[in-house]
């Protein structure tokens, strides 16, 4: 029905008003943000100081980061923390955030309230949220480490962003106290979505609460749990923030938390005390991250596709 | 007899819709254990927040003394020096403009371009909606390089203009997603109303459209306004000028110098993290509407 009306109209004389509607979005979204990633993608063939880089050199810059030393070892690591970060906050804030999800559906008193709640600290910035926290983490002020004394687990105490086999997590665990609202509130509204009907013929039938979300929520779920991880996993490889405001933008101690967003950074822009900035580099750095991002929301969208 | 039946089925369903009406949960203790998760999980959320607003109400001695404690009197003195000792105020209006411009420029022109995308039939309809469906799941920092070489050529580079223009580009896809679900259920009927009475085509989107839209505009306004506000990003690579800094930015500034002092660091993180707070809590409804824009459609 559509069809044909579009083949009627699109016979007729050209309507430019559509276009004058039309540009001035176009215009700077192609300009500012799309034509940007572009023209970074193309930096990464050119090398040279400064912020544009003149000299052509096909792919050197990607030969320079996949086999040489330091380059490729502080790219695998970034690429390995990357994936452990996103593994981890998936368990944290995702799973989570199902679980936090299907109790606030139940029908329980204050469930709007818990839903704002939840979602508060998704409204401060991650720099603010960093800081906190590793403020909460640091042994000087010790808050933290005071708490786990109190309820006796005192004996594990660590330098928690200083001990490169807690940092990591550590960071991850922030991250899902500061995101936990979003896969909260896609969960919700997916779950308040489903007909009652369904739910109440299960519920006829039998079917205990675990049935119940195993296979009713669970797979009517599916296209949300695919959204869900796509903002998680674009925002885990381009994540950036909460490494530079709990452990800095070296990705301290020993690049544990050394992440691709970080090493964009320090190989873009350069460090106060060494290193100093390749922007050519850093384009090659930002055109990998780019491949991965793709590569990861294809993946997200095609095993995650709604199923009719 | 058979009224005996009906009445005997009604008391059956009545009882039903009782038994049901306790919805998905089956039993008191299922009722109280999620209670009890649900409130864990709200002190865990709430508690770090809370530490910080109380903590910044501290002296120096007290946050070390007694970190858990209360602030034994309201003591604004952390606040006082960091407003002395910092331009705080100048940091805030720089915030103000840079995001009410943008979002100005983002509700104009993905207005515009929604209206065009959502009633015309044109040839590249379906790709252009999908070209700037598209940047909602690019990250625009992956374009940073270049954006710093058009702002120095542009010479907007230490300019606020730079950051009105990079938020505008950034919400735009959003803009126009929440915009065109919205205008797809205003029936045709009005726009040929309005073509009937000699409308120009403008005519109708400004005359007939935009005074449907409030709700749709103040759900794209609230889902800009929080990533604006907050960005540490792009102000941290186009703004090298203190006069021009972002809360975000000058909160990491005035962090990494007052680093020592506790009591001037929370009340500089208190400052930047209550407005966006207190504006997510009232307006949170819409932030969820435009959250979920997306999911709803699938």
């Amino acid at each position: 029905m559509n069809l044909s009306k579009i083949e009627k109209n699109s016979f007729k004389k050209f309507r430019w008003y559509i276009l004058w509607f039309l540009l001035p979005a176009l215009i700077i979204y192609t300009v500012f943000m799309i034509l940007p990633l572009f023209n970074s993608m193309r930096m990464s063939f050119y090398t040279g100081p400064g912020i544009v880089p003149k000299e052509f050199i096909g792919f050197g810059n990607y030969i320079k980061l996949f086999t040489q030393f330091p380059f490729n070892i502080r790219l695998s690591n970034a690429l390995l923390n990357n994936i452990k970060l996103f593994i981890m906050v998936m368990f944290f804030q995702n799973l989570i955030g199902f679980f936090f999800a299907i109790l606030i559906t139940r029908k329980i008193k204050g469930t709007k309230f818990f839903r704002t709640l939840f979602f508060i600290p998704t409204a401060l910035s991650v720099i603010v949220v960093g800081f906190i926290f590793s403020l909460i983490l640091n042994p000087v002020w010790g808050i933290f480490d005071r708490l786990l004394e109190f309820i006796g687990f005192g004996a594990y105490i660590t330098p928690w962003l200083g001990n490169p086999k807690t940092a990591l997590v550590a960071i991850a665990l922030v991250v899902a106290w500061h995101n936990i609202g979003i896969p909260v509130v896609f969960f919700t509204a997916a779950i308040d979505g489903i007909s009652e009907d369904v739910l109440e013929a299960a519920r006829i039938d039998g079917v205990s609460l675990s049935g119940e979300v195993r296979h009713i929520i669970f797979p009517l779920l599916k296209p949300t749990i695919g959204i869900v991880s796509i903002l998680t996993f674009v925002g885990n490889f381009s994540e950036f923030e909460i490494v530079y405001s709990m452990t800095g933008i070296s990705g301290s101690p020993e690049f544990a938390t050394d992440i691709f967003g970080s090493l964009f950074y320090r190989t873009t822009f350069g460090t106060t005390m060494n290193v100093v900035s390749d922007v050519g580099l850093g384009a090659a750095i930002a055109t990998i991250m780019f491949m991965i991002i793709l590569i990861g929301v294809l993946f997200f969208l095609r095993i995650f596709k709604r199923e009719v | 007899m058979n009224r005996n039946k009906d009445l005997k089925n009604y008391k059956h369903d009545l009882n039903y819709l009782n038994h049901s009406s306790s919805g998905r949960l089956r039993s008191n203790t299922g009722y109280v254990f999620t209670y009890i998760i649900l409130i864990i999980q709200s002190l865990v959320i709430i508690y770090p927040i809370f530490l910080t607003i109380t903590t910044s109400l501290k002296t120096n001695r007290q946050i070390f003394k007694n970190p858990f404690g209360m602030p034994t009197d309201f003591n604004l003195g952390n606040y006082i020096k960091l407003f002395e000792k910092a331009n705080y105020v100048k940091y805030f209006l720089n915030s103000l403009i840079v995001s009410v411009s943008a979002i100005l420029i983002i509700l104009i022109v993905s207005s515009l371009a929604s209206y065009a995308l959502s009633k015309y039939k044109f040839f590249g309809n379906k790709f252009l909606s999908l070209y700037f469906l598209a940047g909602l799941m690019i990250p625009i920092r992956l374009g940073t390089i270049n954006i710093m070489q058009i702002f120095q050529t542009m010479h907007l580079y230490n300019n606020l203009l730079s950051l009105i223009i990079i938020y505008s580009a950034m919400g735009i896809p959003a803009g126009i997603l929440i915009f065109s679900g919205f205008m797809k259920e205003i029936p045709d009927e009005l726009n040929d109303s309005g073509r009937v009475d000699g409308c120009s085509e403008f005519g109708i989107f400004r005359k007939i459209i935009v005074p449907l839209l409030g709700p749709a505009i103040v759900v794209v306004a609230v889902y800009n306004l929080i990533p604006i506000w907050n960005d540490f990003w792009f102000p941290m690579v186009l703004i090298n000028n203190e006069n021009l800094m972002t809360v975000p930015l000058a909160t990491a500034k005035l962090f990494g110098q007052y680093e020592t002092d506790y009591g001037i660091i929370f009340a500089l993180l208190t400052s930047a993290a209550v407005p966006p707070m207190v504006l997510f809590i009232t307006l949170s409804k819409y932030f969820v509407k435009g959250l979920t824009a997306g999911a709803v459609k699938g």
